[in-house]
């Protein structure tokens, strides 16, 4: 029998670990200290989510696999994060875009999410939530200022736009799993969250003088554990030392 | 980046245990609103803040350290400046 709350627990806990993973490459590589330190900060929030995440998705899977079992030792076909968070971290312009269409879809889904059904899911969304809301204040703000910037982070951003629209549609991708544990107050249908994603991409965009990308273009395929070429890579990288020392701890 | 465009500030946090903003430290930002984002996320990592202040450094008039025996010179040993010599009657309570 489908164990649909793994699942789903594992869908929100892989996008939290893998965009964890993807910004923390940025430590000691940021353009300016100040956001070298935001940039990590962002990414410790989201692994201490993930790792609150997987915790529980061990405990629903009953199988005796621990947090970083699920963190370190499935393949790829086996991660449920969204095509999106994948992506490569490219320039500052690209890693702001991917985080604040990331942060635009967590904002409203953790404040839904905190009147779940399930306990568990319903406390980490409540502490998650606070952190969101400067994750997305963050990102925003630098949207505005490299869009209503110069002309060249005008366009490193336009063109970042142009790269990471396609995957935003995917956020807000259910099928079967969301519908049964939807019935039963534990998920959230993510339709409702549509209106409040719209206006909020409509405000910042308005605000950075940046124009919506018009391609209707939609990729999807990362919560069935379909993945673009890039997690293969990243969790090569990511799971190399617990597969080379199996058990090793700090 | 920094430099001319990106101004220094300095950075002033009151923890929650306090009625003052203490002095932490100085960042760089372009403007007012990244000032404070940043002075939290380098500033406020480990311990809760509750208020963080920031104030463009170019803001900042300070005194003369070279100004420092006329400012500050002690005035422990002027006698005439310190109200020691009354005695407070009973019943006045605290002054």
């Amino acid at each position: 029998m489908k164990n649909n709350l793994f699942t789903y627990t594992l869908r929100i806990a892989d996008d939290s670990l893998i965009l964890g993973q993807r910004l923390s490459a940025w430590c000691g590589h940021g353009p300016i200290i100040e956001e070298d330190i935001a940039l990590t900060n962002i990414a410790l929030d989201l692994i201490g989510q993930a790792t609150s995440l997987l915790e529980y998705a061990a405990l629903t899977e009953g199988k005796g696999r621990t947090a970083d079992d699920l963190a370190f030792l499935r393949f790829e076909n086996q991660y449920f994060n969204t095509q999106l968070v994948e992506q490569q971290n490219g320039d500052f312009a690209v890693t702001i875009v991917r985080q604040w269409i990331f942060d635009t879809f967590r904002l409203p889904f953790y404040e839904a999410l905190q009147r779940s059904s399930d306990k568990q899911l319903a406390a980490i969304a409540e502490k998650s939530l606070k952190e969101t809301k400067y994750h997305w204040k963050h990102s925003s703000e630098w949207i505005i200022r490299m869009g209503d910037g110069t002309e060249e982070s005008n366009k490193r951003v336009t063109d970042a736009l142009n790269l990471l629209w396609k995957f935003s549609d995917e956020l807000f991708y259910m099928d079967d799993v969301d519908a049964q544990l939807i019935s039963e107050g534990i998920a959230i249908d993510l339709e409702t969250l549509r209106p409040a994603f719209n206006e909020r991409i409509a405000f910042v965009l308005r605000e950075a003088t940046l124009q919506q990308p018009d391609s209707k273009w939609k990729l999807s395929g990362g919560r069935q554990g379909r993945h673009t070429e890039h997690l293969g890579h990243l969790l090569a990288e990511m799971q190399y030392m617990q597969r080379a020392y199996p058990n090793m701890e700090w | 980046m920094a430099g001319k465009d990106w101004p220094l500030w300095e950075v002033f946090i009151r923890s929650k245990v306090g009625l003052n903003h203490k002095h932490v430290g100085s960042i760089h930002a372009a403007d007012a609103e990244m000032a404070v984002e940043n002075a939290r996320d380098v500033y406020t990592r480990r311990s809760e803040g509750i208020s963080i202040w920031v104030v463009e450094s170019s803001q900042v008039f300070a005194s003369d350290p070279a100004d420092a025996d006329a400012l500050f010179e002690p005035a422990d040993s002027k006698i005439y400046r310190h109200p020691t010599f009354y005695e407070v009657p009973d019943g006045v309570g605290h002054m």
